[in-house]
């Protein structure tokens, strides 16, 4: 069992994330994350599809992906080169002083971007693998943790090579 | 200028649907406005389910796609146990339901359902609808759809304003046109030659056949490939017709009501040749005792079936027809074989014969209809012991003319099939076997078939029990029949309350003067045998067994 990355071209439908969410659900696959949006062809959308599984089901997974109509290409992008990028929001309870100084510290070493501070809070946006941001947030745990929302992480085939329409 | 219904109708029979079955309401009253003066004949049923269901016995019968029509909300909603019966056995069905208008979309509004939510796990496709102008291009594309590689279900969800809207706009012609659905019909060149190695190879082969046969039209395929490299063939429930039933190389009903020559067989072979079979639970039993010793060729045209519940040496996607043409073209006959045959010729021959030794049974009354009817009949089921006592003794010689619910299981399938089986042939004698129990699931439909004259002939197997789970219970839980007796029903005054005849049978010589009346009526007939009450289905292996522990071989 392991994390695979799954790259999925869609038209852009109404519908077609419901079909996609009932097929993980029905079939018992779970989604660790997903993130959808449109792209650079007009009328279509690209998925990442981070799923736990081992190779027979990652393989049930792309197959019955592909049977629905609405579903253009399916590809694992998990053993390939790729740029991977997750975008997180954070507010973490801090103080004004020490805790709050401590917050800024450690959200410089992680180049994340503070873009509110409230009278006991601060929000940090930070951007990058799903490994340094569970960092951050382990290491902010200590300060206490309002709220925290992230994105589910998307990516590209480094270089030349890509995921086209082209079946 | 015309409407959004009257361009339905229109794309409806540039698809050629000429028979729709469905029931009217608020929200598809464009519709009926337009189908009064269509070309296109619509039988009235009694209940939704019941269109559905004869829509898909109607599209098994001919090979064509089914079409069923209901209004919104509950209307769609009694489609929907047809649209998941034809999404398990993968039959060509377009449903067209109502909706509420556009602007009341979400609402709550009066009959309003989310029927494309609803059905999203049991369609192949759906479409909500929501411009006039995209009508023609759904229909085309609901068809080919439907039609076309896996067959199955579609749905096309009409609001009531969008049928009333005003266009000028005629159906499109050509193809369906979708980026993201290209079926595969030839086998990789590759895995076609590592299949003909293996079959030239092996000494104990078995061909596994099933629906996919039936569907893809490779009957005649399936049975030069047997004869050529002289190989037994075992079929799935839903593959029977594929090959005669007294084919010499017909091992009979593969699975958990299976024959001991074919269980025992695919337990011995080297080499299972599956061709449009899935593995289904029902067939494979415990599925690492399945074949443990053989290498696996799979045929399929759907690639998700290809090693989903059992891993596989060959797999090769595609039509079953056009693969196994290409796997005989370069098959050479092979001699020899003939300890392997003769040893599935000696379970053949070993058989149990099964008839009761009083009473009137079960297998006496199907091997009797199947004498009678010859290469006339298309026999269509409800589901339980009716089911598997049809599928035993009725010796089916071509395709299409076997139809049951086998992936579903719907109780209530047959006779509605039976009424859309009789529409695609109308020249065969239509023969629904049933149960009492599934019989009274959709036994309103009497007056449909009263209505129309249609002659399908109902066979009733009654027992007063709901049969196949009284079995489980006298078998599993200790004879504790918990809530599966019926009362006595007097079937044959419901059928004349109707307008339809009828008899009913206690003796075993009335059996067959009694099919004979019902042959030659030309109307609608039921047939109330009252039989053995606790005849069982037998040989059956327990779910969860190995394919070859089977219990029952004699009768009790």
């Amino acid at each position: 069992m392991k994390l695979h990355t799954l790259h999925v071209l869609v038209e852009n439908k109404a519908g077609v994330l419901a079909r996609i969410a009932g097929l993980f659900s029905r079939r018992g696959f779970n989604i660790e994350s997903l993130a959808v949006g449109t792209c650079e062809e007009a009328g279509m959308s690209r998925m990442t599809i981070v799923v736990l599984g081992d190779d027979a089901q990652i393989e049930q997974v792309k197959k019955q992906l592909n049977k629905l109509i609405d579903v253009i290409k399916v590809s694992d992008i998990t053993e390939q080169s790729t740029v991977s990028r997750e975008l997180a929001l954070i507010k973490v309870a801090a103080e004004p002083g020490e805790t709050r100084a401590g917050v800024m510290q450690i959200a410089n070493i992680f180049r994340a971007q503070i873009i509110d501070v409230g009278a006991k809070t601060v929000i940090l946006e930070v951007t990058g693998d799903s490994e340094k941001i569970d960092a951050l947030e382990t290491l902010l745990r200590q300060y206490g943790i309002k709220e925290f929302v992230r994105t589910g992480k998307i990516a590209l085939l480094r270089g030349q090579k890509g995921i086209k329409s082209t079946k | 200028m015309k409407t959004g219904a009257k361009l339905l109708v229109e794309s409806l029979q540039r698809e050629g649907a000429g028979t729709i079955f469905g029931y009217p309401g608020g929200s598809v009253l464009p519709i009926y406005d337009e189908l009064y003066d269509a070309p296109i004949r619509h039988i009235l049923v009694r209940h939704e389910q019941a269109a559905a269901h004869a829509a898909d016995g109607y599209a098994r019968a001919s090979g064509r796609v089914g079409v069923c029509l209901a209004t919104s909300g509950p209307g769609a909603c009694n489609l929907v146990t047809g649209i998941a019966t034809a999404y398990m056995d993968s039959v060509p069905l377009v449903a067209i339901t109502g909706q509420v208008p556009t602007f009341m979309l979400g609402n709550d509004a009066f009959q309003e359902s989310d029927i494309t939510g609803i059905t999203m796990p049991v369609t192949k496709h759906s479409y909500l609808v929501k411009r006039a102008a995209d009508i023609g291009q759904v229909v085309k594309d609901a068809f080919y759809i439907a039609g076309t590689g896996r067959q199955g279900p579609v749905l096309v969800d009409i609001p009531k304003d969008v049928m009333t809207a005003q266009i000028d706009i005629e159906p499109p012609i050509g193809r369906a046109r979708l980026r993201g659905y290209q079926p595969t019909y030839e086998g990789h060149a590759l895995q076609i030659e590592k299949a003909v190695t293996l079959i030239g190879e092996a000494e104990r082969p078995l061909l596994y056949v099933g629906g996919g046969v039936i569907a893809s039209g490779a009957s005649e395929e399936v049975r030069r490939l047997a004869e050529l490299m002289l190989i037994p063939v075992a079929t799935t429930l839903m593959g029977l017709g594929a090959v005669p039933c007294d084919h010499p190389l017909n091992l009979g009903m593969i699975g958990m009501h299976g024959t001991e020559a074919a269980n025992y067989a695919v337990t011995e072979c080297d080499l299972l040749i599956a061709v449009g079979v899935r593995f289904d639970d029902r067939v494979t039993g415990k599925i690492d005792a399945f074949a443990p010793n053989a290498r696996i060729i799979h045929i399929d045209i759907d690639p998700a079936e290809i090693g989903k519940n059992k891993p596989v040496d060959v797999p090769i996607v595609g039509d079953a027809g056009k693969v196994l043409q290409s796997i005989i073209r370069r098959l050479i006959k092979k001699e020899g074989r003939e300890m392997w045959l003769a040893r599935t010729r000696h379970w053949k021959e070993a058989q149990t014969v099964r008839d009761g030794e009083d009473g009137l049974s079960p297998a006496h009354i199907i091997r009797e209809m199947s004498d009678l009817l010859g290469d006339r009949g298309i026999v269509v089921t409800e589901v339980g012991q009716n089911q598997m006592w049809a599928a035993q003794h009725y010796c089916f010689r071509r395709p299409r003319t076997w139809i049951s619910s086998g992936g579903l299981g719907t109780m209530g399938y047959g006779f509605p099939a039976a009424i859309g089986a009789h529409f695609a042939r109308p020249d065969e004698t239509v023969v629904d076997v049933a149960g009492d129990g599934s019989f009274q699931m959709n036994i309103q439909e009497l007056g449909t078939v009263a209505q129309y004259k249609v002659p399908v002939k109902v066979v009733i197997l009654n027992n007063m029990y709901l049969g196949m789970v009284r079995q489980w219970q006298e078998l599993f839980y200790d004879r504790r029949y918990s809530y599966t007796e019926l009362p006595a029903v007097d079937f044959v005054g419901i059928a004349r309350a109707y307008g339809v005849d009828g008899i009913r049978v206690e003796e075993k010589e009335e059996v067959r003067p009694a099919l004979e009346a019902a042959f030659t009526t030309d109307g609608p007939f039921v047939l109330d045998f009252r039989i053995e009450r606790e005849a069982n289905v037998f040989p059956m292996v327990p779910a969860g067994a190995a394919i070859n522990e089977m219990i029952g071989r004699r009768q009790r």
